[in-house]
């Protein structure tokens, strides 16, 4: 069942990335996005991570998603048009990816012994679940970084007002 | 005197050197001559202190100071060791003595140059080196006297060094000089190589263990290369062109270097190395040979030469040749007696002629002279003593030296022997008519003189502008354009070695020589050829050699004066009558065109052509472009880089990733094997 | 059972097809959805090996990579929303003031 699950939802993902590459709308490349997002949460939630599954869809697909979709209506931004430059970037980008893709690919396959088997759910430890061993790290050993990053997040905000204001 | 004491004789010249050179510029006149000649006459007290102390009851024959290593590898060690004997006196005597007198000479000769403080430091830093030269006690010591005079030779031909004609004699005295330097590292070399060091006493008393060693291959090949050395530094063939040409510096520096001590240098190293020549007859013979040949070809240049100081250049080439045809027959002693003799009236003769050249406000043509006797009396006697010693006559002090070699080399084994007696006795005749030119020319006759001529230039006494003969440039008129005597601090170191000239010989009359027994401790074991026949033969021989000297001498004073007093014009006809033979001799044979020709325009081709075009252009100059190409290159590069395109950086960012993703996954792999 | 290496293809996959959209894409705003589709990748990657070695800090790093990539979303799309203002266009090629 698990790989039923895996094999479903890789296939969709994959799909939906390469429609964000075809499409010529961005609209259309950042719904492919979200439907990605999702089918990620799913491989998460297979993998045992259930509080990043549920973070993913919530606040990935959910916050940061809309509001790319909000900008880009607010933008109007049109359609892609075949340009002189884009043709050469054809021409770079896809060996490129490709060349990186199969520098993972034989990386990954290489060491498919080691790498074993993956469970679905997963154990980590005695604890009954993945939330409580996730914030037990968070705000014991690594509180320091936690609070930063929400410091992080009051920068940000007021980064992004300060230039996304009107000039007067 | 303390051993210790033997270090302030080079150090004092220094120390007056780095002052002059140093401060000189801002300091006084007054100031820089003074300690010019305090640094010189210090020394000359000491020297005249050693003196004592080793002419008195008792005194050990030489005197050691070892002050310390200077290089100290396993297999070889050259210390900075001193050593004086009695030769090391005679040629300190006249270092410092002569030396001195000139300095004195030169505060009054230069006193209008600019660059004041230059040539006394120049002619300390002379002193300085010379002073090395003839106390070292081991070859690399004296090594560097050497080529520290050929330095300062260098820098004081090339005084007026704003003049072309000066700046190319220096070069040319120093590249000339260059070639003897090179014999004598590679015969250092040889000494290193078969005596395993460079110490006289070690060398030498090797040489003495070993009696077997006579004419072997090695020993001669060391002594010829010595004598190529002693040729460049001695002007004798083929090395001596530079002397001529050295005329163009100051008259003062002509006398001290280029007549009492830095030419006699290669004499004194032959004599300091006699125990290695003794052992070696074809190296004594090639010196003979080669001291005869320059004698009398020398001379035969002189004859007929207008510049006075040239006529004075030449003779000193022939003396030159006489004292060494004096160590090429084994008589050391006799060769060191002339070089005493001749730094004294050589000296004596240069400083005369400067007087002369000063009084006549900078001209040096003959020509341009004349009657100059009753004018400047004093310049007039003194020089008159020495070209009377010079030219042989009895008993001014050139009889006595001169008459000794050639005694000596009648003397030697072989034919050879007659043969260089009969070309020294030519060359003394000749000696003797072109001395008696010079004196004629300048002294008697009509003032041919012109004051007129002389009244668009300011008169330069001393600084030529252009070639040999005459006078223009710019000088402050406080000479009248008159005839004019010298200053007193001239004239006195004139009478003094006038005097000398007069005397000097009597400490070598034959039967009570004085410096013979001076000299034997050092020239007495001589197995060769050496002191031993003077005592054998007998002294009517020698009385007939004198005589015959003598009558060759005054037959050469009487030619002179038919020519250049009786009837003036014989000269002149006599030129236009052999124009061809004429117009070779007082071309000088042609011998720097030749050299020119054959060697210089060669080298010149091949620096020009090979070294030049390779080396210069291909290597230096094209590593220093492919420098400047391989930073052009990489600033392309980068320049490239940041082009303002953000696709670009998009897709640099991701070539970068990709860099470091392999970077980290294989470069695992050859961190483990490395 | 799955094996892991295939869940870390599948984000080898996904990193790679963000490469490409990243550098063939002309609007702004695809190219910043490409990057969070890197990101994506690589958080799958962490968590995949966080379930190997049964550790909890392969997730707690994605979790910060959310929180980053949340507030570099922000910021990124307030950016390009004042460089529209002035120039207008969306097109990363006609953004080329950057070096003058």
């Amino acid at each position: 069942m698990q790989l039923a699950l895996f094999i479903i939802f890789g296939i969709l993902a994959v799909a939906c990335a390469l429609n964000l590459l075809f499409q010529r709308h961005p609209i259309n490349s950042a719904l492919s996005l979200v439907v990605v997002m999702m089918s990620l949460a799913v491989l998460y939630w297979s993998l045992g991570a259930e509080f990043l599954a549920a973070a993913q869809v919530i606040v990935y697909s959910g916050a940061v998603m809309v509001l790319f979709i909000f900008v880009i209506m607010l933008l109007n931004a049109g359609e892609e048009h075949r340009t002189q430059g884009s043709r050469a970037a054809y021409s770079a980008g896809f060996p490129g990816a490709a060349a990186i893709f199969c520098l993972l690919t034989f990386v990954f396959l290489k060491e498919r012994g080691p790498l074993g088997l993956a469970k679905i759910g997963g154990d980590l430890s005695n604890f009954t679940d993945n939330i409580a061993q996730v914030s037990q790290m968070l705000f014991t050993k690594l509180l320091l970084p936690f609070e930063v990053t929400s410091v992080l997040i009051l920068v940000a905000i007021l980064g992004a007002v300060v230039l996304a204001r009107k000039e007067q | 005197m303390p051993a210790n004491y033997l270090w302030l004789i080079p150090l004092l010249p220094f120390a007056g050197f780095l002052i002059n050179g140093t401060l000189g510029r801002r300091l006084p006149r007054a100031l820089v001559s003074a300690v010019a000649l305090i640094c010189t006459a210090i020394p000359a007290g000491l020297v005249a202190w050693l003196w004592y102390t080793m002419l008195s009851p008792g005194a050990p024959a030489s005197i050691a100071l070892d002050s310390g290593a200077w290089i100290a590898v396993p297999g070889f060690h050259a210390d900075f060791s001193l050593s004086v004997d009695h030769l090391t006196l005679i040629m300190l005597g006249v270092v410092t003595g002569v030396g001195f007198l000139i300095h004195l000479y030169s505060v009054g000769y230069m006193a209008h140059e600019e660059g004041y403080w230059r040539f006394f430091a120049y002619l300390n830093l002379f002193m300085f080196f010379m002073s090395v030269l003839v106390l070292a006690a081991n070859f690399l010591l004296l090594f560097v006297g050497w080529e520290g005079v050929g330095l300062a030779s260098y820098l004081l031909i090339g005084f007026y060094f704003k003049k072309t004609s000066a700046a190319n004699a220096g070069r040319k005295a120093f590249v000339v000089n260059r070639i003897g330097d090179f014999g004598f590292l590679l015969a250092m070399f040889l000494l290193i190589a078969h005596f395993g060091s460079l110490d006289f006493s070690t060398v030498f008393s090797t040489v003495g263990a070993h009696p077997e060693w006579l004419g072997v291959r090695f020993l001669t090949a060391i002594c010829l290369l010595l004598v190529l050395g002693a040729a460049g530094k001695s002007a004798q063939i083929p090395l001596y062109v530079w002397l001529p040409d050295a005329m163009e510096g100051p008259t003062p520096v002509s006398a001290l270097i280029h007549a009492a001590t830095m030419v006699t240098a290669g004499i004194y190293m032959v004599a300091r190395c006699h125990l290695l020549f003794d052992r070696s007859p074809a190296a004594l013979a090639v010196v003979a040979i080669i001291g005869a040949l320059t004698a009398i070809f020398a001379a035969s240049i002189g004859m007929v030469q207008h510049d006075i100081k040239r006529v004075l250049a030449y003779s000193t080439v022939s003396q030159l040749g006489y004292m060494f045809l004096a160590c090429g027959v084994g008589a050391y002693t006799a060769g060191i007696f002339h070089l005493l003799t001749h730094a004294f009236f050589k000296a004596l003769l240069f400083l005369a002629a400067g007087s002369v050249i000063h009084a006549l406000s900078g001209e040096q043509d003959m020509r341009n002279m004349g009657g100059l006797r009753k004018r400047i009396s004093i310049t007039f006697w003194t020089m008159s003593a020495g070209v009377f010693a010079i030219a042989g006559i009895p008993p001014f002090a050139g009889f006595f030296s001169k008459d000794e070699i050639l005694f000596r080399a009648f003397n030697s084994p072989g034919p050879l022997g007659k043969a260089l007696w009969i070309v020294g006795l030519i060359t003394a005749g000749m000696t003797s008519f072109y001395m008696f030119r010079l004196w004629f020319k300048t002294f008697f006759g009509e003032l041919r003189f012109e004051e007129a001529t002389l009244e668009s230039h300011g008169a330069a006494v001393h600084a030529h502008a252009d070639t040999k003969l005459t006078m223009v440039a710019g000088h402050d008129d406080s000479h009248t354009h008159a005839v004019h005597k010298s200053p007193w601090i001239m004239l006195f170191p004139l009478v003094i070695l006038a005097i000398l000239s007069v005397i000097g010989g009597w400490v070598g009359i034959p039967g009570h020589s004085a410096i013979e027994g001076f000299l034997d401790p050092v020239f007495a074991s001589a197995p060769i050829g050496g002191e031993l026949p003077a005592v054998a033969t007998s002294s009517a021989l020698e009385l007939t050699l004198a005589i015959a000297s003598v009558l060759v001498a005054l037959l050469g004073l009487y030619i002179a004066w038919l020519f250049y007093c009786r009837k003036p014009g014989t000269a002149d006809a006599l030129a236009q009558r052999f124009r061809s033979a004429y117009s070779l001799v007082s071309n000088k044979y042609w011998i720097d065109e030749i050299y020119h020709a054959f060697l210089v325009t060669p080298l010149l081709m091949f620096t020009r052509g090979i070294v030049e075009l390779i080396f210069e252009r291909g290597v230096v100059n094209g590593s220093a472009r492919a420098s400047g190409m391989t930073v052009r290159g990489f600033a392309w590069a980068t320049r490239n880089q940041m082009s303002g395109n953000i696709r670009s950086y998009a897709g640099w960012l991701a070539a970068g990733a990709a860099v470091i993703l392999a970077a980290m996954i294989f470069g695992r792999a050859l961190w483990v094997h490395l | 059972m799955v094996p892991t290496s295939y869940y870390l293809i599948l984000a080898a996959i996904l990193f790679s097809i963000g490469i490409a959209a990243f550098l063939i894409k002309r609007n702004v705003i695809t190219i910043f959805i490409s990057i969070e589709l890197m990101l994506n990748a690589v958080n799958l990657t962490f968590v995949a090996f966080a379930h190997m070695w049964h550790q909890v800090s392969g997730q707690i790093f994605v979790f910060f990579v959310m929180v980053v990539a949340a507030a570099e979303a922000a910021v990124g799309l307030a950016i390009i929303i004042s460089i529209f203002r002035t120039r207008k266009t969306l097109n990363v090629d006609e953004l080329d003031m950057l070096n003058h």
